[in-house]
């Protein structure tokens, strides 16, 4: 039965990498729905596959490098991930639709963007692993250079697929020094490596797909990538790329690299997950354009996923399989639901964007009114971002915490405090987070219009309508039904910490510990729910009904501009100024924020200023000293440019010299 | 305790929990007002100016939207939801396996995120400086609680609240340091998230210092209401939450007797419980009475203390001889 799936999951790849991206070239829009179809397709048949139970499957099929087959599998890893990518796949083709007669000049690079992540997610060998994560990078530097005229655009073209050459060159170095003996996953699993090549190949994962799934400090490409991509595909990238990720970098490190691993392991990715969930959701209460906020939040909520996985990899090197389990579920359940919350924040990026006319904080404001649906949708999707009961968000943060207090089982005092520091890391990033997720929604859809664009906002058309509509669906079921998601995800927990959760869940909730009370988020969805049934009983009874409008309190309000009915925006609130306090109290220190105040004198009548800066760490140590050696190398290769005829000579002459000499010393060794 | 006396503790547990909420607040200002030298209104005052806004037809400003109208409702059920967890007289209830201190830190952070969500759909500079400040402090104060929370969790070996107080009545976890620590760190907490003195100033309607009562501005009549409510019901849950872990003597604890033990022990309960209320209502007026507000960029620091203090709390469980010997052998939770 696995093996059919198996052969169904290749094909649907097969028509998103060949069939639909020749489609899209004449018919864009046919292409879409063809993808959105397809992807559904491919739930549903891996759906299936995870409800039989996940036998893995092995296919080889006579494709490939010359004289050689290539190796596709599916298991319950691998499953869980293909799951989120076909759905995240078909909401975006499907909003995708929505272009207002104007489709993506890129359309064509969508599906097989969709189809190179399958590729990667069902390879199970070298050559079809990196063949796909190099396709998906190929494939989203189109989509993300898709408006290419824009000079933003293209700087953001730029430094992605720089970090994305990185990220390749790593994954290829990784697998190589995996594969001494052949290239398939098979035979990497007979012969681990030792414990010197497999710390090269711990470092090679977290530079490679590491950067690709946006950890600090490598993560600098992501905001400027997500801003400069179409708003579908900035889901795609945010909801299913990174998530592709953290599959091969979970691969790598859980699977392919063997049984022989210590403790120590797991701290690697846990030093990285709190840099980078602190740094991310902190730089999302700074940035204005929504979706850099959005990307700066993907930093955090991956830094998360990360911290799970590594108290996981801690745990299976410890044998405390209750623990791994737990904390690689937490993982896992958080991909899920951040895949489904962020995509669905995207899409709603997209249909203001649109709607709206901007993307800055500084000119929305009050699209609640307007665009009641794009509204509904974001903050149900802010709910999971804040991680408040009963979202998708806060039952993996929940399971994640749970792993973080059992953490302390790991070893000595070392560890013992490394969990405190996790537990308080964990919470300073979901308030952070909650902090952004209140401001995202309150500059964005509350309040007052701050420009004539949101003043006049539309609602988005069917299409985005409806892959709001779905996803919302999916967000909502992840959060009210966590167990039935952890049952899904109980297979990949086999492979990759050899444990299970099934102890511990049920169709209502899921508890931490075999022994102890859960968390059951139907119960606290039907608390909330009773109570405000009573509380409308008793005001219906007691209280006088209706209201009256009237006007704000105008204290300080100017005249309003003729086309801004609700008085001076600028009176309220600003997404700059709602991070004011957050960018003194941690921003001056962590993201480097400098404010410069110009406050003219009284008397004087030019307006007041103020300018904010921000310096992520990661651009000032990394980018910058990488700017400036490629400066001086480049000078360098100027001088041999500009040689004279004799010396280009003599420095021919000498190199071959060199060269023989070289040869020779090494024929004598 | 079987299922039915469980509900029934629950039941009388949520009316205790509403109706002496407000009467915590007036306690406060008058307990306030006499240490002045004033009067002071009467303790009933609170539910009188509820029940004089329930009568009043509110008035809302015509830029908002229906969040701005819903926003209280969910706020106040959100706080109620988080009083049903939170044990008062009785360890037991119906409510108990789902009284999850992270559930309930959660409801808590609804409550407050809903609200600051509601100040900012006024579009008025006042809610959006209220939203802000209370946002901020929030990230301060989640972790230090959390902390709280993860030492709490360590010595039960759960996050569950009613099993916690339960190993502490039962006298398994002994006195330690780490817990007044945590105490300490849980008062402060507390404090904040309850908008005292001197995080913010109940009774102000000073622009500057404004925290909690700028996001308000804007209500009146029956969301007025309800905002009080919901602000009364949190300091009781918070003072119930301290006193379930850090002095839980006298609570009913879980039994499988019933009728007339049953029903003595709760009568009991509720008498303890009222009476530690009182006393930390008294000992709540006195500190605000002899502190002054701090400055909003100060308070910070007031919660970096309490994240410190968190952080000690486990760290010196993990010295302790005893608790590392317990967590290698399996025990201790």
């Amino acid at each position: 039965m696995s093996g059919i799936l198996l052969q169904g999951l290749m094909t649907v790849m097969a028509v998103l990498l060949l069939a639909i991206p020749l489609l899209s070239f004449r018919a864009p829009r046919l292409g879409f729905l063809a993808a959105c179809v397809t992807c559904a397709t491919g739930a549903v048949i891996d759906l299936v596959f995870l409800f039989q139970g996940a036998a893995p499957a092995v296919l080889t099929v006579p494709f490939g490098l010359a004289g050689q087959s290539t190796v596709l599998s599916i298991d319950g890893l691998s499953a869980l991930f293909v799951l989120l990518v076909m759905l995240a796949g078909a909401m975006a083709s499907l909003a995708l639709r929505d272009d207002h007669g104007h489709p993506i000049a890129t359309a064509p690079a969508v599906s097989l963007f969709i189809g190179a992540m399958l590729l990667c997610l069902l390879a199970a060998d070298a050559f079809a692993l990196v063949a796909g994560f190099e396709l998906m990078s190929v494939a989203s530097f189109i989509l993300v250079v898709t408006n290419h005229r824009d000079h933003q655009v293209q700087e953001a073209g730029r430094l992605y697929i720089g970090m994305a050459v990185l990220s390749g060159l790593c994954l290829i170095a990784a697998v190589a020094l995996l594969a001494p003996h052949g290239a398939s996953f098979s035979a990497m699993r007979a012969s681990p490596p030792t414990p010197g090549v497999a710390a090269i190949v711990l470092i090679l994962a977290m530079v490679g797909p590491g950067s690709k799934a946006g950890l600090v400090p490598l993560h600098v490409w992501l905001p400027p990538a997500h801003a400069a991509a179409p708003a579908p595909v900035s889901a795609l990238m945010s909801g299913a790329m990174t998530k592709v990720a953290l599959y091969v970098l979970i691969r790598l490190l859980f699977d392919l690299v063997g049984p022989g691993i210590a403790p120590w392991w797991g701290l690697p990715l846990i030093a990285l997950g709190i840099a980078s969930a602190v740094l991310g959701a902190l730089r999302a209460n700074m940035e204005i354009d929504i979706k850099k906020v959005l990307a700066c939040s993907t930093i955090e909520n991956v830094g998360l996923v990360a911290i799970g996985l590594g108290v996981a990899l801690a745990a299976r090197g410890a044998d405390l399989t209750a623990l791994s389990s737990l904390a690689a579920g937490g993982a896992l359940l958080h991909t899920l639901s951040h895949g489904g919350f962020k995509t669905l924040l995207f899409l709603a990026s997209g249909s203001i964007q649109y709607g709206a006319g901007s993307r800055s904080l500084e000119s929305l404001g009050g699209l609640i009114k307007r665009m009641p649906i794009t509204a509904g949708v974001m903050i149900l999707a802010a709910m999971s971002l804040a991680g408040l009961p009963p979202s998708a968000g806060f039952a993996s943060e929940w399971t994640l915490f749970q792993s973080v207090i059992a953490a302390v089982r790991l070893g000595g005092l070392a560890w013992q405090v490394m969990s405190v520091v996790l537990a308080a890391t964990l919470a300073l990033a979901t308030a952070l987070a909650a902090a952004a997720a209140v401001r995202l929604v309150g500059v964005v859809l509350l309040g007052r219009p701050r420009s004539q664009g949101a003043a006049e906002a539309v609602e988005a058309g069917p299409p985005l309508r409806w892959a709001m509509l779905l996803s919302a669906l999916g967000v909502g079921f992840v959060g009210l039904f966590p167990g039935v998601m952890l049952w899904f995800s109980d297979p990949a927990m086999s492979v990759i910490v050899h444990g299970t959760m099934l102890d511990r869940i049920g169709y209502l909730g899921f508890t931490a510990t075999s022994d102890s009370a859960g968390y059951a988020p139907i119960f606290t969805l039907g608390l909330i729910a009773i109570v405000m049934a009573v509380i409308w009983a008793v005001l219906r009874a007691k209280a006088v009904p209706g209201h009256r409008a009237a006007p704000l309190w105008d204290c300080g309000f100017g005249d309003p501009p003729p086309w801004q009915p609700f008085g001076d925006p600028l009176a309220q609130y600003s997404g700059a100024s709602f991070g004011q306090p957050l960018r003194r109290m941690l921003g001056t220190t962590l993201l480097a924020a400098r404010e410069k105040v110009d406050l003219p004198l009284p008397g004087d009548t030019r307006p007041a200023s103020i300018v904010v800066t921000l310096n992520d760490p990661a651009e000032a140590w990394l980018l910058e000293p990488i700017g400036r050696l490629r400066a001086i190398i480049s000078g360098m290769a100027d001088r041999v440019h500009f040689m004279t005829v004799r010396q280009a000579l003599t420095l021919m002459v000498a190199l071959l010299v060199g060269l023989l000499l070289f040869i020779a010393t090494v024929e004598q060794l | 305790m079987n299922a039915l006396s469980g509900l029934l503790a629950w039941l009388l547990h949520m009316a205790l929990m509403l109706a002496s909420a407000p009467l915590l607040i007036g306690l406060a200002r008058k307990a306030k007002a006499r240490m002045v030298g004033r009067e002071g209104p009467p303790l009933i005052q609170p539910w009188r100016d509820i029940a004089r806004l329930l009568r009043k037809q509110p008035v809302v400003a015509d830029s908002t939207s229906w969040l701005f109208r819903a926003a209280p409702m969910v706020g106040l059920a959100a706080t109620i939801a988080a009083a049903a967890l939170v044990p008062s007289f009785a360890l037991g209830m119906a409510s108990s396996q789902a009284a999850d201190m992270l559930v309930l830190a959660g409801l808590l952070g609804l409550a407050r995120a809903v609200l600051a969500l509601a100040a900012m759909d006024t579009g008025t500079s006042f809610g959006g400086i209220g939203a802000s400040r209370e946002m901020t402090f929030a990230v301060v104060a989640e972790p230090a609680l959390l902390l709280v929370v993860f030492t709490l969790a360590l010595l039960a070996g759960t996050t569950n609240l009613d099993t916690i107080s339960n190993l502490i009545v039962s006298g398994v976890l002994g006195l330690r340091i780490s817990m007044a620590m945590a105490l300490v760190a849980a008062c402060l907490v507390a404090i904040a998230e309850c908008g005292r003195v001197p995080v913010d100033n109940p009774a102000t309607h000073l622009e500057l210092t404004m925290v909690h009562e700028a996001m308000v501005l804007e209500y009146s009549g029956r969301h007025l209401a309800m905002i009080e409510l919901a602000a009364a019901l949190r300091l009781l849950v918070w003072v119930s939450l301290i006193l379930v872990i850090f002095a839980p003597l006298g609570i009913a604890p879980r039994s499988e007797q019933g009728g007339a033990l049953i029903a003595l022990l709760w009568a009991r309960g509720v008498v303890v419980w009222a009476v530690k209320v009182i006393l930390v209502g008294l000992i709540l007026a006195a500190f605000e009475t002899t502190r002054a507000k701090l400055r909003v960029f100060r308070v910070p620091e007031l919660l970096g203390a309490a994240l410190l203090l968190g952080l000690l709390a486990a760290i010196l469980l993990f010295v302790s001889q005893g608790f590392a010997a317990e967590l290698v052998t399996g025990g201790g939770g």
